[in-house]
């Protein structure tokens, strides 16, 4: 039991509080029809994360969720002021801006050093779930612990805190998102502020990439923003199951997709162990496959 | 100095530059930009999987083709799945090109965690093919680049009627008796040829930017059509030019990096310069 609370209890926790996070805010790029202001988004967030942790030299807290979240809005304002200057479609305007922030990102990691440190390009692109650890963890009893429970990774915290403000923010909007999902004209004639609910929403895409994106790395929180959510519109027409299925599947796929890369074989007896981040992100693929097959199946 | 290596290396990105601006010229104005991104990252278990056979078989690890074909299947497969969530009605494209580009993806980085547990370390290069890494470009690779853009060139041109009816308005393209289908396919080939070519040099993540951005800014500068394809191949062209110097300058930076950070000051300049 130790050994599991120090070595696979803070990145399964890790892995669930994000799936579940970025499975409830998928919900709202599909139904809104924007998944490639995830893909976007997750990819511009880096020269956010560089600067701040430029600054203050550790991969959480504040100036990293600042910066990425500064970041993820400029990206944003670039996709659309690109579509109307440029008159570029939206495919083309988000490709340009999320591959120029990412290359900034990656050349900004190099001219500040922050390469050489802690923040280097694998975990940027493959996550770095195998180094959160728990080594204070002495049985069962750590987790009512205070002092054992203080010295949870740092990014355990951040997920945690990012996770707890999204869901408290969705349930408090859960009517004006619902109807800008569903009919944004009529959620604007009858006074909403739709603007703000749009830019509410990016701030929390933003803050759940960055708190993800040191559990999963940047490419496959894409993953998990958009897999569960996309599984669940194949299967219900329910915004309340869209919405609260998408964050389940998001926990479960994390959660299962994590056993299956290591900690289960091992406890089979097999030495293979294969990236956490990569297995989770192949599971949610074929819960799509899955959802969509067992979609036309009860459709026909 | 320039020498003989950096030399083949700038040479191999100018050709791969003009490749992927004469055929993303088309892939932009028909809408198919981000298609190229999904076949970018579904390439990856491709690459992998074809090192894990040449493992197998022993033959040598370095070797270029074998891993392209790899990724082209993969790259291949993703697009038809991108194809087959879309055709369900229920989500729609852009959906599924996200969850096809990170499911694939993520299939590449478990397949490279296994890859690296391997004792034969041959296939370390592996990894570059996501951000890609120009300077292990070789001579013979340069070459290969250098027949792409000829290729390249030669096919848009031979079709440009063709892409230039279904670009502008395939409805009436069709009634004049254009087999949108095919010539669809064919641009889908070129893009699908031009992505997998680009990956070892720009990587996975970026290549779709060697492809829109050329494109995107030929467009701000010219009104026509043949003008805005000169200008987009000669972009892309350029681009990889300064990319490569500027990459084999500092040698943090990856290739992609560079030549997309070239190709989005070239673009805000358009930007600008339409503004002014």
């Amino acid at each position: 039991m130790t050994a599991f609370l120090q070595l696979d209890f803070a990145p399964l926790l890790a892995a669930i509080l994000a799936g579940a996070t970025c499975g409830l805010l998928g919900s709202f790029l599909v139904l809104r029809r924007e998944s490639l202001l995830g893909d976007a988004i997750t990819h511009a967030v880096l020269p956010g994360i560089v600067l701040g942790f430029f600054v203050t030299g550790a991969r959480s807290g504040l100036p990293v969720l600042l910066g990425a979240a500064l970041a993820a809005l400029l990206a944003a304002a670039a996709i659309t002021h690109l579509r109307r200057v440029a008159r570029l479609e939206g495919g083309a305007a988000t490709g340009i801006v999320f591959t120029g922030f990412f290359a900034a990102g990656l050349v900004l990691l190099d001219v500040t050093g922050a390469r050489s440190v802690d923040l280097d390009v694998d975990c940027v692109l493959f996550g770095q779930m195998e180094t959160l650890l728990w080594p204070q963890a002495e049985g069962l009893a750590s987790l009512f612990d205070a002092t054992a429970l203080a010295s949870l990774p740092r990014a355990v915290f951040m997920l945690a805190g990012v996770g707890l403000a999204v869901a408290a923010s969705v349930a408090a909007l859960w009517r004006p998102l619902k109807l800008l999902c569903f009919d944004a004209a009529y959620a604007q004639s009858i006074g909403l502020p739709v603007r703000l609910l749009d830019i509410a929403l990016n701030l929390m895409l933003a803050a759940a990439a960055v708190a993800a994106f040191e559990a999963v790395g940047s490419i496959l929180v894409v993953a998990l923003l958009v897999a569960p959510a996309a599984a669940m519109r194949l299967i219900t027409n329910r915004y309340n199951s869209q919405l609260l299925g998408g964050a389940g599947l998001g926990a479960g796929v994390a959660a299962l997709g994590y056993a299956l890369a290591g900690p289960l074989p091992a406890a089979l007896g097999s030495a293979h162990a294969v990236n956490a981040a990569g297995a989770i992100g192949v599971l949610a693929g074929l819960v799509v496959g899955a959802a969509a097959l067992a979609g036309r199946w009860r459709r026909a | 100095m320039i020498t003989h290596n950096t030399l083949v290396v700038v040479l191999g990105c100018a050709a791969l530059g003009v490749a992927a601006g004469a055929v993303g010229c088309f892939a932009l104005l028909r809408g198919r930009a981000l298609l190229a991104d999904a076949m970018g990252h579904a390439a990856l278990p491709g690459v992998v999987a074809a090192a894990l056979l040449g493992a197998w078989w022993d033959t040598d690890p370095r070797a270029l083709p074998p891993l392209l074909i790899g990724g082209a299947v993969a790259g291949a497969l993703g697009l038809w799945a991108v194809q087959a969530l879309s055709a369900t009605g229920r989500i729609r494209q852009d959906a599924a090109i996200a969850v096809v580009l990170a499911s694939f993806y993520a299939l590449g980085v478990v397949g490279l965690s296994v890859v690296q547990a391997m004792p034969a370390g041959a296939q370390a290069g592996l990894s570059h093919f996501i951000l890609g890494q120009a300077a292990t470009m070789r001579a013979e690779d340069a070459w290969a680049a250098g027949l792409l853009a000829a290729f390249c060139l030669a096919s848009t041109v031979a079709l440009f009627p063709r892409l230039r009816a279904l670009c502008f308005d395939a409805e009436f393209a069709a009634l004049q008796g254009l087999n949108i289908r095919r010539t669809d396919a064919a641009l889908m080939g070129l893009i699908l040829l031009v992505c997998i070519a680009g990956l070892p040099a720009v990587g996975l993540v970026l290549v779709v930017a060697l492809l829109v951005l050329p494109a995107a800014t030929a467009r701000m500068l010219n009104q026509r059509l043949p003008g805005m394809f000169m200008a987009s191949a000669a972009l892309g062209g350029l681009s990889g030019v300064l990319g490569a110097l500027l990459s084999a300058g500092h040698a943090g930076w990856p290739t992609g990096a560079a030549v997309v950070l070239v190709g989005t000051a070239f673009f805000v300049a358009s930007l600008l310069l339409r503004r002014a």
